[in-house]
């Protein structure tokens, strides 16, 4: 009988989550500057999280924006053969051109080296020496394949073709900047210049090019005009190759054999830099210090929760003694201080969230970049903060859930 | 109106054949030490319903040790105590907590009221763990202030009220979960004779309403207003006045 009433009679005491979370917070609002300088280091630990990932995603994407453009569709090929012998001028036949556009994915591909003046040759805009000279202008002897693979975008005129390559046409090609040096302003009175004592006419000025941009400021002659001139290069030459989205990697792997069926070991192509690579880069060395940095900031801060949630816990001894009173529970206890350690660190880690999309924003807008955060950075900064909080609280709460009622209302 | 929140409980015609809400069965207290404290001797007791009982006693005789296994929040070391006929020596701390809530109001000498919480919250916290709706919590906090005569202070925190109000507070926060007991801990031990006076005349009220009402004081001038007295000295626990 007193058994039966025991078990029907005692109606379990509640504590609903909707008093949970107002209870909790009514015990943070009643010492809110307390509270602000405790949610501190989460907030500083989460908002650095969040700037360094950020940060390194921005940049990371700024430089997969640059790989992706052109730098992923671009091979050049080097002359090594001096590596393995003495008697190679140079080591890309008269017909390298055809031969490395022959390749799949390649779109064009050429020869191009620094023409070395000898002592005394200038290039000018006049034949009289000393007059319209202008010193220090580089020469650039390209197949026509090479200067098709540099992209050039022509103001006026035009390139040079195969045809006058192997004819040895005597013909330059200038960038817009380089005709005004040499007081060229138009084809139309069908401009020379002279390089030592040989006349070129110009047939085409250039606006710009997508790669070499150090062509615009040389005056680019035919390969086999250059060689016939002043002879082989005496500083190695490169090849230039474009190739298709995608087909970089692979070309790299076919030119040399390609080129040089006799000796590909005269050639070394360079593909270009992995993304991948470089984005991991980015984030492995200084992120990873920023990172470790924001760790030291969130265990500081949970230490921080931890003891301001002690503190709290033996300052409101009494007030747990009431509700154990009142019918709390040692869980409800435990919930409550749990549930305030908790909002503390999910608020510190919103405002660190916050704060360090700012960041993110701010630098950059100063750089102009596109700031790029991955969605579960965002996501999971929150998650952090409060996941720190109730670690952090996990000891105290305990503490106040094991208070006795008596000795708490004794005081 | 001001009446029916203190209870809903008929008072019985005969007090001798009310059902018991408070059963000693040699139920006695020793603190293990060293040394080990008798604090409350074996004692035989039967509180029933709608008493109003004091108990008296020198500092240091053992009314609170009596009144926090009275209240749950303490167990015997001996004997048994039954409250409402529930043997209380078998409880889990789950539902040690649960009757504590349901059962029992407690008046404390120092309030304890939240200092940070106006005096309609402060009553509210009595049901925060009964599960009642919020908003009928509210109502009955509200009731039981204007039944303590605090309906004009319903928002005020307990730092602006007088002594006197803040354990009229407290007695409203008993009240409010509606128990079937009512303990209070020298209610009147911080408060002035007038006040005191004032304090006791509604507990007295209480009482006449049909609460069961057990008061600790170490003041006779309060212990005479019971209808029952009990002493207690140096734990031991007797009838009447015998002090
Ligand atoms: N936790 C404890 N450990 C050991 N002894 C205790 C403990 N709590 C109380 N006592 C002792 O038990 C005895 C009774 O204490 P109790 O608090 O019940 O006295 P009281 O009658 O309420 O006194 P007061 O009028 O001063 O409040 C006292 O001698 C006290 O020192
Ligand atoms: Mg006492």
């Amino acid at each position: 009988m007193r058994i039966r009433r025991r078990t029907d009679g005692i109606e379990p005491s509640r504590f609903h989550w909707r008093d949970l979370v107002s209870e909790s917070t009514a015990g943070l609002l009643q010492r809110p500057a307390r509270a602000a300088l405790t949610a501190l280091g989460t907030v500083l630990g989460v908002g650095s999280f969040v700037a360094v990932l950020g940060l390194t995603a921005t940049a990371a994407s700024q430089i997969d924006a640059r790989f992706s453009d052109l730098s992923a569709t671009e091979v050049t090929v080097q002359d090594i053969s001096g590596e393995h012998t003495e008697f190679e001028d140079l080591a890309f036949p008269g017909d390298a051109d055809q031969r490395v556009e022959r390749l799949n994915g390649v779109a064009h591909g050429g020869v191009l080296w620094t023409v070395q003046l000898g002592e005394g040759q200038e290039v000018r805009s006049a034949p009289v020496a000393g007059a319209g000279a202008a010193s220090q202008i580089q020469v650039v002897a390209a197949s026509s394949g090479a200067l098709l693979a540099a992209g050039p975008s022509v103001r006026e005129g035009r390139v040079y073709d195969r045809w006058h390559d192997t004819t040895r046409q005597r013909v330059a090609v200038i960038g817009v900047g380089m005709a005004a040096r040499l007081g060229i302003t138009t084809l139309e009175t069908q401009p020379a210049l002279f390089i030592g004592d040989e006349a070129f006419s110009v047939i085409g000025i250039l606006d710009d090019t997508e790669r070499k941009a150090d062509l615009l400021l040389s005056v680019i002659v035919p390969r086999s005009t250059a060689q016939e001139i002043w002879g082989p290069p005496k500083d190695g030459a490169e090849m230039l190759v474009s190739t298709r989205v995608g087909a970089a990697q692979q070309v790299a792997g076919e030119v040399p054999v390609a080129v040089r069926p006799d000796h590909p070991e005269y050639l070394r192509a360079v593909p270009p830099p992995d993304p991948r690579t470089l984005r991991s880069g980015v984030s492995g060395d200084l992120g990873q210090l920023f990172l470790v940095l924001a760790a030291v900031c969130l265990f500081i801060g949970s230490v921080g929760i931890a003891n301001t949630t002690l503190v709290a816990v033996m300052e409101r001894t009494g007030e747990i003694g009431l509700r154990r009173a009142l019918g709390a529970r040692g869980r409800h206890v435990l919930a409550q201080f749990l549930t305030e350690s908790g909002v503390l660190g999910a608020l510190g880690g919103l405002i660190g969230t916050s704060l360090g999309v700012t960041v993110v924003v701010g630098v950059a807008m100063a750089r102009e970049w596109t700031p790029v955060i991955q969605p579960t950075t965002v996501v999971a900064a929150p998650v952090i903060g409060l996941v720190t909080g109730l670690l952090a609280g996990l000891y105290p709460a305990w503490r106040a859930s094991r208070i006795q009622p008596v000795e708490a209302l004794r005081r | 109106m001001t009446g029916t929140t203190a209870t809903a409980v008929d008072r019985p015609a005969d007090e001798a054949t009310a059902p018991p809400v408070i059963e000693m069965r040699g139920a006695g207290l020793t603190y293990p030490g060293p040394p080990a404290v008798a604090a409350l001797k074996p004692c035989e007791l039967t509180v029933r319903k709608g008493e109003f009982v004091t108990i008296v006693g020198p500092s240091g005789s053992g009314k609170s040790t009596f009144l926090n296994i009275a209240g749950l929040l303490d167990s015997p070391t001996e004997g048994q105590y039954l409250l409402d006929g529930i043997d209380t020596g078998s409880l889990s701390d789950a539902d040690r907590s649960a009757l504590r809530g349901r059962r029992i109001g407690f008046v404390f000498q120092a309030f304890h009221l939240l200092p940070h919480r106006t005096a309609v919250e402060n009553v509210t916290l009595s049901m925060v763990y009964g599960g009642a709706h919020r908003k009928d919590r509210i109502a009955a906090a509200r009731d039981a202030l204007v039944r303590v005569g605090l309906g004009h202070r319903l928002e005020a925190i307990p730092t602006t009220l007088s002594g006197g109000e803040r354990q009229r507070v407290a007695i409203a926060r008993a009240l409010a979960a509606r128990p079937s007991l009512l303990l209070c801990d020298e209610p009147t031990g911080n408060l002035d004779t007038a006040t005191a006076a004032t304090v006791m005349e509604l507990l007295e009220d209480l009482h006449r309403d049909g609460m069961t009402v057990l008061i600790i004081t170490h003041d006779p001038a309060v212990a005479r207003r019971g209808a029952r007295t009990l002493a207690i000295r140096d734990g031991v626990l007797t009838e009447g006045r015998a002090a």
